[in-house]
């Protein structure tokens, strides 16, 4: 099995929430990346065969979802907010900051797979600017110093 | 999670119970939780209909459609199910208040779902929540389940012998899902490509089915009109503009935050009073009103205007998703609408021509311009590919991408000439931050 026994028993239970069976689909893949890092191919076959799809319609719908990944991710991925509200109050900055910290660029990841980096959209918290996400977590209020110690918090967490 | 702020001038109607522990289920029937739904079951659901309708209540999602109006356009008798779809995908640049609502309130939303179901007759409703917003997700399912487990949702929902289901989902990164067709699409597991209309979804909506789309907010604030009664929410706000909304305050403003003010309440007491001014002791140089799809205000316009949605209207403009975005006078406004386009360009669909064009050429003209390589027939050439995207896209998003972008352009047009033949920006001579990494999506 690709994913859990639990994820698996969880999936079909939610299917039955809907008339379609490929209606969960968006929610599987995502769920899916987190139990195992990132879209496999072999996630792909499997939510294709529990969703009556062909697997080409699931790349598809990949595709156009920015969350979903079909290469590994770092162990914590750290998403910097530069739209309007946190750019004016530092978000530039704070992306910066990330990439020389963790020596790497937008959506790089870390040699020893740790971390990795991307510049994203508003991610709802504006008036809590500058602010990122780390995987699901919001970091908000950014300062230079906050943001070395959240950095610094997830490497020692490793 | 995020900060709680507070003034003196706010009417806490849908903020009420923030930060009172509602998510418990005990806490929010102490606070008069599911009184609402219990009051609705009751009524006809006409009169639940004509109880929002008089309560004034505008789509709090952007468009400040009538919701009373949205809900009587689902025909009685369907042969296909109907649907109530929230629409949680809060994605709208400068705008974080469903985020609020789902932290600290989520029995009302769902509240909310039974009551709109009532009233057109649906007996599922579906809440979507964005991707990112995973801690909003696991405190639905948890308020979910624990209004199963007290049968006020279910098959004999309070007793009454209904049947009522309300489900989550979620979606996976992608701002243009919050438009309410798109959303329909994720929601059936697709790429978010929006749908043709008419049909229009109160009509022909999720699997077909007549479905009534509304906003997270809009859906909290109908149990509240039932309780208190449509008159006086309405007479909270300013005519046609019933009761409060939440305006989320950010950029450089002193205390920035989500405060909860009634519909029609000065844009420039929000600025300098609610939000304590502009930092450093600077001036005011635009505001945002409403999330960055609206046009952009000069401060001697913002220092103007009444925050209701008529009131936009009556200037051809939009008032938007309650995102209220504050520029001092440091802020580069090419640099600005250089920011809007790129997160329009990513964020386009790429279904229809002008949108998926127009957004690429104007981010690539913006970027050059900024650096000091555009050319001063570029200035005209920006206003003109924008105003052809207006009206001529399949969504919203087009005029959405362009609408900003026509109001910098006119507003602000000597800051575009003053970046010309190679010159530094004004605001950036050392251009420490100017060279904006181009996105490589
Ligand atoms: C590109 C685009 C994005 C939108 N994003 C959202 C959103 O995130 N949340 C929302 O409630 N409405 C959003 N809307 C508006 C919805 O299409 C729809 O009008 C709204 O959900 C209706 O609910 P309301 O009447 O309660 O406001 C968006 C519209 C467009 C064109
Ligand atoms: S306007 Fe943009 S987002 Fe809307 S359908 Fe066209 S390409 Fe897609
Ligand atoms: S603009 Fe950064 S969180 Fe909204």
């Amino acid at each position: 099995m690709v994913v859990s026994e639990k994820l698996d028993r969880f999936f079909d239970e939610k299917i039955k929430e809907y008339p379609t069976r490929r209606s969960f689909l968006v929610p599987m893949l995502l769920y899916t990346q987190d139990e195992i890092g990132y879209v496999t191919d072999e996630a792909i076959a499997y939510l294709a065969k529990k969703t009556d799809l062909t697997e080409l319609e699931v790349r598809n719908v990949i595709s156009y979802y920015s969350l979903l990944h079909t290469k590994p991710m770092g162990k914590y991925h750290v998403q910097v907010c530069t739209n309007i509200s946190c750019m004016l109050r530092g978000g530039e900055e704070v992306f910066d900051h990330c990439r020389q910290k963790l020596g790497i660029g937008h959506k790089q990841k870390t040699a020893d797979g740790v971390f990795s980096l991307e510049e994203v959209e508003c991610i709802g918290a504006c008036s809590w600017a500058p602010a990122i996400q780390v995987n699901y977590d919001f970091h908000e209020n950014l300062t230079p110093e906050k943001l070395d110690k959240v950095l610094d918090d997830y490497r020692k967490k490793n | 999670m995020a900060d709680l702020v507070s003034h003196p001038d706010e009417i806490k109607v849908v903020s009420n119970r923030f930060g009172k522990g509602a998510t418990s289920i005990e806490r929010y029937l102490e606070l008069d939780g599911y009184k609402a739904v219990q009051k609705a079951l009751q009524m006809k659901p006409d009169d639940i209909i004509n109880e929002v309708k008089t309560s004034n209540l505008r789509g709090r999602g952007g468009a400040g459609f009538s919701t009373g109006m949205k809900w009587s356009f689902v025909p009685k008798e369907s042969n296909k199910p109907k649907y109530v779809l929230v629409n949680g995908d809060e994605s709208e640049p400068g705008t974080c208040k469903d985020r609020l609502i789902l932290e600290h309130d989520p029995h009302s939303v769902i509240e909310g779902v039974v009551i709109a179901g009532l009233a057109v007759g649906a007996q599922t409703g579906y809440v979507y929540i964005r991707g990112e917003y995973r801690y909003l997700v696991d405190i639905m399912r948890k308020a979910l389940a624990d209004a199963y487990a007290r049968g006020f949702l279910g098959k004999n929902i309070f007793g009454s012998g209904r049947e009522f289901n309300v489900y989550w989902h979620t979606g996976a990164g992608a701002y243009e899902v919050g438009e309410e067709s798109a959303l329909m699409e994720s929601l059936e597991g697709k790429r978010g490509i929006p749908r043709i209309r008419p049909p229009f979804p109160a009509v022909v909506g999720l699997w077909g089915g007549p479905t009534v789309i509304n906003n997270v907010e809009t859906l909290a604030s109908v149990p509240h009109i039932i309780l208190m009664g449509g008159q006086k929410f309405a007479d909270l706000g300013t005519p046609k503009n019933g009761g409060t909304r939440l305006f989320c305050l950010s950029g450089h403003i002193n205390k920035p935050g989500v405060y909860e003010l009634p519909l029609g309440y000065p844009l420039k007491k929000m600025i300098y009073e609610v939000g304590g001014g502009i930092p450093n002791g600077k001036k005011l140089k635009a505001v945002v009103p409403g999330g960055s799809s609206t046009f952009v205000l000069t401060a001697e316009e913002a220092e103007q205007l009444n925050m209701d949605f008529d009131t936009f209207s009556k200037r051809g403009e939009f008032l938007g998703s309650g995102g209220v975005v504050i520029l001092d006078e440091d802020t580069c406004m090419v640099k600005f609408a250089l920011r809007i386009m790129k997160f329009y360009k990513h964020e386009s669909c790429g279904w229809c021509i002008p949108c998926r064009e127009g957004t690429d050429w104007l981010e690539k003209t913006l970027v050059r311009f900024h650096s000091g390589g555009g050319l001063k027939k570029d200035i005209d050439n920006i206003k003109y590919l924008a105003q052809n995207m207006l009206g001529r896209t399949f969504c919203p998003l087009g005029d959405a991408a362009a609408i900003p972008t026509i109001s910098i352009v006119d507003k602000w047009r000597k800051e575009f000439e003053d970046h010309l033949e190679g010159k530094p920006c004004p605001f950036d001579p050392e251009g420490a931050v100017s060279q904006l990494p181009v996105l490589s999506h």
